[in-house]
C-alpha cells in the first residue's frame, strides 16, 4: 500500500517529484496494519476485546490438546485490575510449547501451524492470540506472560513477550525457568464444597492484561464459554471472574470516575462446565483439494507446482477422490493427452481441463478430513448445559463448496413452556452458531445459518413463526459447520458466507430436526390431553365412590375398590394414547 | 317400621303418592346398589336413566285433563364427559338420603347449592347446575322433591276472600284456623306444603289473577265480598304449591276456578297452560300439580275490540311471536283446543298484546265494576 495522497498539491506549494515521493513510500508491516484496523480481528469494543481474547486462547488450547490426543481441561480466569482494565489468564493441560517457539506463537502475527494445510481446526490464520497480546500491549503497555511445561521438560518456562509492531517480531522481556504445573480447581456441579485441585504434568498458561469491559449477557464471555462447553462436550472447563466492587453505587451516574476502583476485586468462585463425553473427537485428517471446487487460477497454480510428470498422475496425486481411471476420464473429456506435461497444460489448455473436472462424476470428498461433533455428542452437550424436555440432533453427510468439504450439523433442545426460565415460550428461539466447534456470538444477522433458519417453514413443525423471521418458542437451535476452510465473511470470524450449498445443507438439517420436533410436539400434545383427562377422571371418581360409600355404608376397602375399578374402566376407554 | 315402600292415602289422582321418608331412602339405596353392582360384579360402566323432561315427551291426557309423561328416557352412562355430573349426582343422593330423609330435615334449593361447597372440586359452580340435577334425581326416583325434603324458595301465592284454611301449629300440631277475610290489608301466603290443609268456604268462585297489583286493587275494594269469590294471586307462572293448593281447594269445596292473566302468549301458554295441565319440565308429577277444572276468563284478543282497548295495546315482540308460533306447533294442549288456536292466531293477526291493567283506560275501577261482572255474567270462557 502506498500513501500517495499525503502532501497533496492543495496544501503544499512545492511540487513533488517521483524521487521525493519514493522517499516517503515504505513497506507497512502486517502488525501495523492490524494495529490500525483492529476491528477486523474482533477488538473493536472493550467488551468484545475481552471475549475475543478468551476465545482465541481457548481455541488454541483446544486445538493443541486435540492434536496431541489429550482430553482437554482448560481454565479461564478473569480479574479486574482497574476501572477499565482486566487481566485474562487461560491455562490448559495441552502438550506445552517448546521454549524457542513461545515468542513467535504469542508475539508474531501470521505465524502458525494451521494456515498451510487443508485440515480442520479452530484457528486458521495464526493471528488471534498474537493480536490479543498486541491489543493488550497497545492499550495498557503490558507484557504477555506465558508459562509452559512440556511432558519431558524438568521445569516450566516463564516468558514475557511484546510484539515489535514495525517488524512483526517478538521482543522477549523476561525469561526464566520455574517450578510450575498447570492446576485446576473443579467446582462441584451442585455448588457443594470444591474438590481437591487437579494438576497436570504438562500445559500452557497465557496471561494478558488489557483494556476491556465486562458485561453479562448474550455477548459475554460467560455465554461464550457456555456455548463452548456445549459444542465441546469432551472439554472440562473451569471459569472464574473477579470484578471490582463499585463504591457507593457510582455506576448509577453512568460515569466511571477515578475513585471507582477502591475496593479489592472480590474472589469469585470457580465454575465448572463438566465434561460429558470422555473420549476425544476423531482426529481430522489432512486432505488434498477436491476437483469440484478448485478455481481456474488455483488449478493452474497446482499444475505448475506439481511434482508429477504427466497430467494423469498430477490429477490423481494432487487431488482427492481422483482415481487413476477417473484421471483418464477427465483427460479424455478435456481432449487432452494423459501423458502431457502438466506445466504446459497449465499455460495453454487449463480451461478445457477445468471444464472437464467440473463435468466428471467423482466421489464426495473424504469425510475423514472433517470431525463433526456427532449427533450423540451434540445431544450430550445440549443436555448438560440447557435444561429442556426434548433433544435431537442431525449430522448431515459431507458436502462440498468450492472444492472444500464441509459438513453441517443441527441440534434442537425444546423445553416445556415454563420449564426453563431462560427460554420464554413467547420469545424467538435461541440460536447457537458454531464453526469448527467455535461459538459465533456476533453478526448473527449476516450469517448463512440465520438465513437457513428463517428460510425454513417452522409452522409446519408446530412452532409460531413471524414472517421471514426466526421461529418463536422455548427452544434452542444449534448449528455447526465443520470444514477444512470455513468461509467466514470477515477476518473476525463471526458469520458464515452465504454459499448456496451451505444454506441448502443447513436447511435440510433443520428440516430433519423440525420433523422430529413435530413428532415430539404432537405426541406431547396427545400426552397432555390424556394427562388432562386422567386428572379430570381421577378428580371426580373418588367423589362418586364417596357418594356410594355414604349411601351403602361401604368400608374403606370397598370404597377403594370402586375407585380403582372405575378409574381403570374410564382410562381404558378414554386414554388410549 | 313397616317395609312398605309406597303408602297410598287416596285415589291416585286425588293426591300425590305419599312416600314415606324411609321408602324414599330405600329407593336411593336401591339406585346406589345397582350402580355398585354394575361396577363391582358385572364390571360395566354404571348408568342412570331419567324420563325426558320436555314438551316432546308429554301427551295431553284429555280425560284426566293434564299433561301425562310418555316413556322416553335418557340414559347417562359414566364416561369422561359425564364423570363430574355422575359424581355430583352420587353425592347429592347421599346428602338427600343421609342428611334429609334419614334425619327428617329440609333444605332449600339454594341451600343445596351452598352445601355442595364443602365437596371440593365436586362442588356446583352455579345454582342452575344443582337445580337441574335435583330435577334429574326427582324424575329418576319418581318422587317429587318436596317429599325428598327439598322446599321451594319461591312463595306459593297470596290468598284473600271467604275462605277458612285449617292449618296445623308446627309446634303443637293443633289446628289453627285462618279466616282469609280477616287479614286486614294483607293476604294469606300459600305455604310450600299444602297436603295437610283443610278448607271451609261458601264462595261461588276461585279467581286466580296473574299480577299482584290487580290483586291489591281487588282486595282493596273488597271485590271478593261483592262477587263472593276467593282471590288468589300467582305473581307469574304458578308454583307447584300454588297449583296444588288451588287444585285441592277446588276439589275439596267443589268451587269452579277462573284465571285472569295478561293477554299475551306468555299469559296463555305459560301461566295459564301450566296452571291447567302442568309443565313439560315436571311432567312426571303433573297429575298432582295441575288444575284441570280451571277456565280462562281473560284478557282474550276478542276483549280488545269488545272493550275498545286498541289504543291500550303494545305491539307483539319477537319473543312473543316465537312463543305463540311455537305453542301452535308443539304444545299438545294448544293443539288439542281449537279455541286456543283461534285465540293465538287472532292475536298474531292483530300483532298486539294487552295487559290486565289496560282497563284503567276507562277508569281505575272499570275492571271490577264492568269487565269482571260482565264477563262472569256472559259465562263464555276459553277452555
Amino acid at each position: 500500500m502506498t500513501k500517495t495522497t499525503e502532501g497533496s498539491p492543495k496544501k503544499v506549494q512545492r511540487v513533488e517529484t517521483a524521487e521525493s515521493m519514493a522517499q516517503k513510500q515504505r513497506e507497512i508491516s502486517v502488525s501495523e496494519f492490524f494495529l490500525k484496523n483492529r476491528h477486523l480481528l474482533g477488538f473493536d469494543s472493550p467488551r468484545k476485546a475481552l471475549m475475543t481474547t478468551v476465545k482465541e486462547a481457548v481455541d488454541n488450547s483446544l486445538d493443541a490438546c486435540e492434536e496431541a490426543g489429550i482430553l482437554p481441561e482448560i481454565s479461564v480466569e478473569i480479574q479486574q485490575t482497574g476501572d477499565n482494565r482486566f487481566r485474562v489468564g487461560i491455562t490448559d493441560n495441552g502438550p506445552g510449547i517448546v521454549k524457542n517457539q513461545i515468542p513467535k506463537i504469542f508475539a508474531k502475527l501470521l505465524y502458525g501451524s494451521k494456515f498451510h494445510r487443508l485440515r480442520m481446526s479452530r484457528g486458521q490464520q495464526g493471528i488471534g492470540i498474537s493480536a490479543a497480546g498486541m491489543y493488550g500491549q497497545l492499550t495498557t503497555g503490558s507484557t504477555t506472560v506465558i508459562l509452559s511445561k512440556t511432558k519431558n521438560g524438568p521445569k516450566a518456562h516463564r516468558i514475557g513477550v511484546q510484539i515489535d509492531t514495525r517488524a512483526n517480531k517478538p521482543t522477549i522481556l523476561a525469561e526464566e525457568e520455574i517450578e510450575w504445573l498447570p492446576t485446576f480447581y473443579p467446582a462441584q456441579p451442585d455448588g457443594a464444597a470444591p474438590v481437591e485441585p487437579v494438576s497436570f504434568k504438562h500445559g500452557t498458561c497465557v496471561t494478558i492484561e488489557m483494556e476491556a469491559a465486562y458485561i453479562r449477557g448474550r455477548l459475554s464471555v460467560d455465554e461464550y464459554l457456555k456455548q463452548c462447553a456445549i459444542a465441546n462436550p469432551h472439554l472440562q472447563l473451569h471459569y472464574r471472574i473477579a470484578v471490582l466492587k463499585k463504591e457507593n453505587a457510582k455506576a448509577d451516574n453512568g460515569k466511571e470516575t477515578e475513585g471507582a476502583n477502591g475496593a479489592p476485586a472480590a474472589e469469585g468462585n470457580w465454575n465448572t462446565f463438566q465434561r460429558a463425553v470422555h473420549h476425544l473427537p476423531k482426529a481430522p485428517a489432512e486432505i488434498k483439494p477436491h476437483p469440484h471446487g478448485v478455481e481456474l487460477g488455483i488449478l493452474m497454480q497446482m499444475l505448475k507446482d506439481t511434482h508429477a510428470r504427466t497430467l494423469r498422475s498430477a490429477l490423481s496425486q494432487d487431488f482427492s477422490r481422483v482415481s487413476d481411471r477417473a484421471a483418464l476420464e477427465i483427460c479424455e473429456k478435456a481432449g487432452l493427452n494423459p501423458k502431457a506435461n502438466p506445466t504446459r497444460i497449465a499455460h495453454q489448455e487449463s480451461e478445457a481441463l477445468f471444464k472437464a473436472l467440473g463435468e466428471t462424476k467423482l466421489m464426495r470428498p473424504p469425510t475423514d478430513c472433517l470431525s463433526p461433533i456427532g449427533e450423540e455428542q451434540i445431544i450430550a452437550g445440549l443436555k448438560k448445559e440447557i435444561q429442556a424436555d426434548f433433544y435431537t440432533a442431525v449430522t448431515r453427510e459431507p458436502e462440498v463448496y468450492r472444492g472444500n468439504p464441509f459438513q453441517v450439523e443441527v441440534g434442537l433442545a425444546y423445553a416445556k413452556p415454563g420449564e426453563n426460565q431462560d427460554l420464554g415460550a413467547d420469545d424467538p428461539v435461541r440460536v447457537l452458531r458454531f464453526a469448527n466447534r467455535v461459538p459465533l456470538l456476533y453478526m448473527a444477522g449476516a450469517c448463512a445459518m440465520s438465513r437457513a433458519i428463517t428460510g425454513v417453514n417452522w409452522k409446519a413443525y408446530g412452532l409460531a413463526q413471524p414472517k421471514d423471521a426466526v421461529p418463536v418458542g422455548p427452544m434452542v437451535i444449534l448449528l455447526h459447520i465443520a470444514s477444512v476452510w470455513v468461509p467466514f465473511t470477515s477476518e473476525s470470524k463471526e458469520a458464515i458466507a452465504h454459499y448456496a450449498e451451505i444454506i441448502k445443507e443447513f436447511t435440510y438439517g433443520l428440516q430433519e430436526c423440525g420433523r422430529q420436533l413435530s413428532v415430539y410436539l404432537s405426541r406431547r400434545h396427545r400426552q397432555a390431553e390424556a394427562d388432562r383427562k386422567r386428572s379430570y377422571i381421577e378428580m371426580y371418581i373418588p367423589h362418586l365412590a364417596l357418594g356410594l360409600r355414604e349411601i351403602l355404608a361401604l368400608n374403606d376397602k370397598q370404597e377403594q375398590a370402586v375407585v380403582t375399578k372405575l378409574s381403570d374402566m374410564l382410562e381404558r376407554t378414554h386414554l388410549d394414547v | 317400621m313397616p317395609k312398605k315402600k309406597v303408602v297410598k292415602t287416596a285415589a291416585p289422582d286425588a293426591a300425590p303418592q305419599v312416600v314415606s321418608k324411609q321408602a324414599a331412602s330405600e329407593k336411593i339405596q336401591e339406585v346406589a346398589e345397582e350402580i355398585y353392582g354394575d361396577v363391582m360384579k358385572k364390571g360395566r360402566k354404571p348408568s342412570m336413566s331419567f324420563p325426558v323432561r320436555s314438551l316432546a315427551n308429554v301427551k295431553y291426557d284429555v280425560k284426566r285433563g293434564h299433561f301425562e309423561i310418555l316413556n322416553k328416557t335418557s340414559t347417562r352412562t359414566l364416561s369422561y364427559n359425564t364423570v363430574k355430573t355422575f359424581a355430583q349426582s352420587m353425592r347429592l343422593l347421599a346428602t338427600t338420603k343421609n342428611d334429609l330423609l334419614d334425619k327428617d330435615d329440609i333444605a332449600g334449593k339454594r341451600e343445596v347449592y351452598y352445601n355442595s361447597k364443602s365437596w371440593g372440586e365436586c362442588r356446583f359452580d352455579e345454582q342452575p347446575e344443582s337445580d337441574t340435577l335435583l330435577d334429574d334425581i326427582e324424575a329418576m326416583l319418581s318422587i317429587n322433591r318436596e317429599q325428598l325434603g327439598y322446599i321451594p324458595e319461591e312463595r306459593g301465592g297470596d290468598v284473600c276472600g271467604p275462605l277458612t284454611v285449617i292449618d296445623l301449629d308446627p309446634g303443637t300440631n293443633k289446628d289453627i284456623k285462618i279466616d282469609c277475610t280477616k287479614l286486614g290489608t294483607g293476604a294469606w301466603s300459600i305455604p310450600s306444603r299444602v297436603e295437610h290443609l283443610r278448607f271451609q268456604s261458601k264462595a261461588k268462585l276461585v279467581l286466580v289473577v296473574e299480577t299482584a297489583s290487580l290483586f291489591q286493587r281487588l282486595v282493596h275494594h273488597r271485590y271478593y265480598e261483592k262477587a263472593n269469590c276467593i282471590l288468589i294471586s300467582m305473581s307469574g307462572v304458578p308454583t307447584r304449591a300454588c297449583r296444588r293448593f288451588i287444585r285441592r281447594l277446588s276439589d275439596d269445596q267443589k268451587i269452579p276456578v277462573l284465571a285472569f292473566t295478561d293477554g299475551d302468549p306468555y299469559g296463555y301458554c305459560n301461566i295459564y297452560r301450566t296452571l291447567k295441565v302442568g309443565s313439560g319440565q315436571a311432567a312426571h308429577i303433573n297429575r298432582y300439580f295441575c288444575v284441570p277444572q280451571v277456565h280462562y276468563l281473560g284478557v282474550t284478543p276478542q276483549d280488545i275490540s269488545d272493550y275498545k282497548l286498541e289504543d291500550a295495546t303494545h305491539p307483539l315482540e319477537e319473543a312473543d311471536i316465537k312463543r305463540a308460533k311455537d305453542a301452535l306447533k308443539n304444545d299438545p294442549f294448544i293443539k288439542h283446543h281449537k279455541e286456543w288456536q283461534q285465540a293465538l292466531e287472532h292475536m298474531l293477526k292483530l300483532g298486539v298484546r294487552i295487559e290486565q291493567q289496560a282497563f284503567a283506560k276507562h277508569g281505575l275501577n272499570f275492571v271490577l265494576e264492568h269487565y269482571l261482572p260482565e264477563k262472569l255474567k256472559k259465562g263464555q270462557f276459553l277452555p
